[in-house]
């Protein structure tokens, strides 16, 4: 299962509301680290990095993907 | 010239003997407008006494998370609010990391785990998964996993890997201010038994944990001590959740100092910039370190956080023409 683009509720690095609050630094940091909440339930994903890219799961929402 | 660099470039640039305690002290309180000599310096000592070649190096995690120690410092602890969850890679997914390690050049690829020590169901996806590299992949393996005792020595030497990495992390009079779970020791302990077992000990740690510039030198001297083949020089990159998530990150002037102090420390060994490094230094920060007693990199993503597209770091050897250590040169 893939996830497709959808609304993201939730800041994926810091796991708060989207659109409360200043994630700018949350923005800058996901440049050099894969994301751990779910955004669209800020679940914890279960997240792999690997030399080339990283995957992320979430129970409800399936994966999300970078190779590079 | 201070009188340190002077003593520095009779002992160590033409000796090959590394800085004492003190010496390294004198380098790391060296003022701002020393430092380009200093790593001039370094550099130098770098060509000397290891050559123009750079070794190249993947790593990939095999558990990430859920660790049982309370390393301040890292996200992987299960005792802290990190949002770092656990979790184990395949056989196939390691194999396939591990070629696109040596798809880059690389000539080591270093297997870690988030644990204490290994447990039964490590050991058993380290002889499987290195089987499986050995079988497929042209690279040598290194592994990271914790404590070991003496029958897992034994056994990984037996799997082939060819190198241990075990860091002290910071100095002993520091330690404890940065691990309650485990001692400085008994890290020491593992590492005596890597190294009487003829594989390469890997020793390296961390800076800006908080210690201070003395303890930073104590640090470089305990190395020294150990002789290891290779240090990995890792810079905190402060993580959510941790302990030491608010500590602020090293002064790129303070880490170029740094590496260069510890080249001088060890004259010969692997020097390696390992994570923390975009965080601290920023992009101009590999080069400068390449040209300041670097003589090794981690390519592409670290454990839990990501690295330069290896690409980048790989066209900025070539363009400093410093080759790529080959695979022949290390057997
Ligand atoms: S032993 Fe290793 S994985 Fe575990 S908390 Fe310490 S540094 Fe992290
Ligand atoms: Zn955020
Ligand atoms: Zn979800």
């Amino acid at each position: 299962m893939t996830m497709t683009t959808e609304t993201a509720n939730w800041c994926d690095r810091c796991g708060e509301a989207a659109a409360t609050g200043d994630h700018d630094a949350c923005r800058a940091a996901r440049a050099l680290e894969p994301p751990r909440y779910c955004p669209q339930c800020r679940r914890r994903m279960k997240v792999q990095v690997l030399p080339s890219g990283w995957s992320a799961v979430c129970v409800e929402h399936g994966t999300h993907a970078a190779p590079r | 010239m201070p009188e340190i660099l002077d003593r520095a470039r009779t002992q160590v640039l033409d000796g090959g003997v590394g800085l004492d305690e003190a010496g390294v002290l004198a380098v790391l309180r060296l003022p701002d407008e020393h430092l380009t000599e200093t790593l001039q310096l370094a550099h130098e000592v770098r060509m000397r006494w290891c050559g123009p070649e750079v070794e190249v190096e993947g790593i990939v995690s095999l558990k990430t998370g859920g660790c049982p120690e309370d390393c301040h410092f890292c996200s992987q602890s299960g005792l802290f609010a990190s949002p770092v969850r656990s979790v184990w890679l395949d056989i196939p997914s390691l194999v396939e990391a591990a070629k696109q390690t040596a798809a880059t050049g690389a000539t080591e690829f270093c297997i870690v785990a988030a644990v204490r020590g290994p447990d039964e169901r490590l050991m058993k996806q380290m002889r499987e998964g290195v089987a499986a590299i050995r079988a497929e992949v042209d690279i040598q393996v290194a592994a990271s996993l914790g404590m070991l005792t003496q029958d897992q020595v034994d056994e990984l030497v037996e799997m082939g890997v060819h190198r241990y990495n075990h860091n002290l992390e910071t100095c002993r009079s520091y330690f404890p201010n940065v691990v309650s779970t485990h001692s400085w020791e008994e890290r020491w302990e593992t590492l005596r038994m890597v190294r009487a077992s003829g594989m390469e000990v890997c020793c390296g740690g961390i800076l800006g944990l908080g210690e201070t510039v003395e303890q930073r030198a104590e640090f470089a001297a305990q190395l020294a001590e150990l002789e290891p083949h290779e240090v990995p020089l890792n810079f905190l990159n402060p993580r959510p959740g941790t302990p030491l998530g608010d500590q602020p990150v090293v002064a790129p002037r303070d880490a170029l100092r740094a590496i260069a102090a510890f080249r001088l420390a060890m004259p010969r060994t692997i020097l390696r910039y390992a994570g923390g490094r975009e965080i601290t230094l920023g992009d101009l920060g590999t080069r400068d370190g390449l040209l300041g007693g670097i003589n090794a990199v981690i390519v592409g993503n670290y454990l839990t956080t990501l690295g330069r597209p290896a690409n980048e770091d790989l066209a900025l050897l070539d363009e400093l023409k410093m080759p790529v250590k080959a695979l022949s040169a290390t057997l």
